[in-house]
């Protein structure tokens, strides 16, 4: 299951504060910590909203606002996607961002076709799997 | 974190997340690793009691570490044999000191990385058979239990039970030491770490009969095992081109079916559905083994050539005479009549049907594909594609009894009709 | 869908995914170090993030141009956010983080 962690922002993020060095080299770690669990796929910092744009879609028309955009809460500071067994192994992820004090992650879901029905492979790639197991086959004939 | 909120299921979390570190670390004290599953289950059972009412501690893969290693001293002192006895007095010195040391964290993270790469050895170890490594690997270092092992592969988990009874016993008779082999030994060994990966990713990625929803956890528990690899022995080309081809692969997954259930053939995937995260992790791991000098070893060749397409925006834009290239390489690296008929698929494409047709012809006396459906499928295409309707219906029509899968067989015999008509329909001018 | 085809085919995709509903998903809050779990759903969200792509463009009005050409529903709100790139990390901050550039290409390259 692919999981996004999202981190809301706040004024400091809106701000454009840069993290100080110790929050960089805890966050350094956590995120060493996930790529050697093999559950990383990916992450991002965002910059600022003031960076940013809106666009709305109304009536077959869009419209584009720039930023910053004042409710805070609700905007978006960064975000991690992981591959994880279950929403609670997410969690046990979540829990263990080395955050301090009024910080707040959303954990959402990622759509996924929920399983890979049986199909019939590429030519290559069943060929590619045959060579192998072939390979398989006359290791074990010759071990 | 309160108590309360603190349900099976997260514990199950914790579990999945720390039970190869700790497995790993424990393996190291105690020599065996049956002893050492048994006390991180020990230590799990004592989460199970305590952490509801106590709430979970900080950190909780210390907590569970300290645990076991309690019990395991536990262990070595009930042990009275006298010839095990100074062994294992050593042992217990060194456990008691880390215990003491204080930050247990610290001392963990030193070693935990090396453990987890002996484990890894061991578990896919040459002693073992090849069904004994996938199903000890699973359990070890994915934190399956048997039954989702089972249940993957469709078999009766007595079966996976008896498999890795079986297996800890080989591995304590042979006395096998837990270490990272050197040198040569290191070449044959990791070989077989990656074969063991990429057959449970294979699992998942072709299932072909049975009830399967269990099998793209395979698929995400060999990537995840890879990715671990990875990071474990990152000079490794070999690992990182298995990673890629691992990732470059999955990341057609949800392309590859069409909404009723139809296959979907790569050429006729959506491209716009591939997943791109994936891709861009693939094309990153196969660039590190291309830079670390592993451009030709088996998997980053097979890797390159799943690049290829994932490179192409459209299957126009398909660089075949560099598929056809790699194939020649991957032929030359590990001859195979398979791998012959790939490289005729790329031929084909690249330089017209006639010139894959001669490739595959020369096939049809190789008796290891006597039955492979994939010959006379190939054999069909290049043959309609020559307009030799009549010959390629044949074809397909072998192909289609050779198959064991029902929706290929339909589609094959979707093309054996087509082709019947297209041969009896009058030329036209 | 044609849209994240075009992208696709513009070599300037990177990722996407939609999300599922927030009912499913969890917030976790942190205060003094410690975090706290609530399972969704919650009830005065009026903004919630449906999905997401990740783009790699030249300009942000490029990247605003992308957003447009969204076949999105009336009333739907895409907003175009700049991802931080390691060079726009002060110097002290890039030195503290000299593992983290390995890493991050281990990601995202």
């Amino acid at each position: 299951m692919r999981f996004m962690i999202i981190v809301k922002a706040n004024e400091d993020s809106e701000a454009g504060v840069m993290p100080s060095r110790e929050i960089m080299e805890e966050m350094g770690k956590y995120n060493e910590e996930l790529i050697k669990a093999g559950v990383m796929l990916a992450g991002d910092g965002l910059q600022p909203s003031s960076k940013g744009a809106r666009v709305k879609f109304t009536g077959g028309k869009h419209v584009v606002t720039d930023g910053p955009f004042v409710e805070t809460k609700e905007l978006l500071a960064g975000y991690w996607v992981i591959e994880v067994k279950s929403k609670d192994e997410a969690l046990e992820w979540v829990k263990r961002i080395p955050f301090d004090e009024g910080e707040e992650i959303e954990v959402r879901q990622v759509f996924e076709v929920s399983d890979f029905p049986a199909d019939i492979l590429p030519p290559e790639e069943a060929a590619r799997e045959q060579a192998w197991r072939d390979e398989q086959q006359r290791k074990a004939a010759t071990a | 974190m309160t108590a309360t909120d603190y349900t099976h299921g997260a514990i199950d979390a914790v579990w999945r997340i720390e039970s190869p570190r700790l497995i790993a670390g424990l393996t190291r004290i105690v020599r065996d690793v049956g002893l050492a599953e048994d006390l991180a289950q020990d230590a799990l059972v004592a989460a199970l009691e305590q952490w509801p009412a106590s709430g979970v501690p900080r950190n909780p893969g210390a907590w569970l570490m300290a645990t076991a290693k309690h019990r395991a001293i536990d262990h070595f002192r009930r042990n009275t044999r006298l010839q095990q006895k100074q062994d294992q007095l050593g042992r217990e010195l060194q456990v008691q000191q880390e215990l003491t040391e204080g930050d247990l964290d610290t001392s963990m993270d030193d070693d935990i990385g090396d453990d987890l790469l002996r484990l890894m050895f061991i578990a896919c170890h040459p002693v073992l058979s090849t069904d004994v490594r996938v199903a000890l690997t699973l359990r070890l270092l994915g934190g399956l239990t048997t039954d989702e092992i089972a249940r993957a592969f469709l078999v009766p988990e007595p079966t996976v039970a008896q498999r890795i009874v079986r297996a800890k016993r080989a591995l304590s008779e042979s006395r096998v030491p837990f270490e990272v082999p050197r040198g040569d030994e290191l070449v044959v060994r990791l070989a077989s770490v990656l074969e063991v990966l990429y057959l449970i990713f294979n699992e998942g990625y072709a299932a072909t009969a049975g009830d399967d929803w269990m099998r793209p956890g395979l698929c995400a528990d060999a990537l995840r095992l890879g990715r671990i690899l990875a990071g474990l022995a990152p000079e490794e080309p070999e690992v990182h081109g298995l990673v890629a081809l691992m990732e470059i692969q999955a990341s057609r997954s949800r392309a590859r079916i069409g909404p009723s259930g139809q296959p979907i053939l790569l050429l006729d995937q959506d491209r716009g559905r591939w997943d791109q995260l994936l891709i861009r992790r693939g094309l990153a791991a196969l660039k590190r083994a291309e830079d670390q000098g592993g451009a030709t070893g088996s998997y980053a060749l097979q890797a390159a050539i799943a690049a290829c397409h994932a490179r192409a925006r459209t299957p126009e834009e398909t660089d075949w005479p560099r598929i056809v290239a790699l194939y020649e390489a991957l032929a030359r690296l590990q001859p195979s009549p398979v791998v012959e008929l790939n490289r005729a698929v790329a031929v084909a494409m690249a330089s017209g049907p006639a010139a894959g047709l001669e490739i595959a012809d020369a096939l049809t006396s190789e008796p290891t594909l006597r039955t492979y459906h994939l010959l006379p499928s190939v054999r069909g295409d290049f043959l309609a594609k020559l307009g030799r309707f009549g010959e390629a219906a044949v074809e397909f029509e072998r192909a289609a009894s050779l198959t064991r899968n029902a929706r290929e067989r339909e589609l094959l015999l979707e093309r054996a009709r087509q082709c019947a008509r297209e041969a009896t329909s009058p030329e036209p001018r | 869908m044609k849209y994240n085809r075009a992208l696709q085919e513009a070599g300037v995709l990177r990722a996407l995914d939609g999300l599922h509903p927030p009912s499913m998903g969890a917030r976790v809050s942190f205060s003094d170090g410690q975090a706290t779990v609530v399972d969704g759903p919650f009830t005065e969200t009026k903004e919630v993030v449906g999905g997401y792509w990740i783009i790699e463009v030249a300009s942000r009005d490029e990247a605003v141009a992308w957003a447009s050409r969204c076949p999105a529903s009336d009333n739907e709100v895409i907003e175009v956010r700049q991802v931080q790139e390691f060079s726009d990390f002060p110097a002290a901050v890039k030195e503290a983080a000299a593992g983290l550039p390995e890493m991050q290409s281990q990601n995202k390259a």
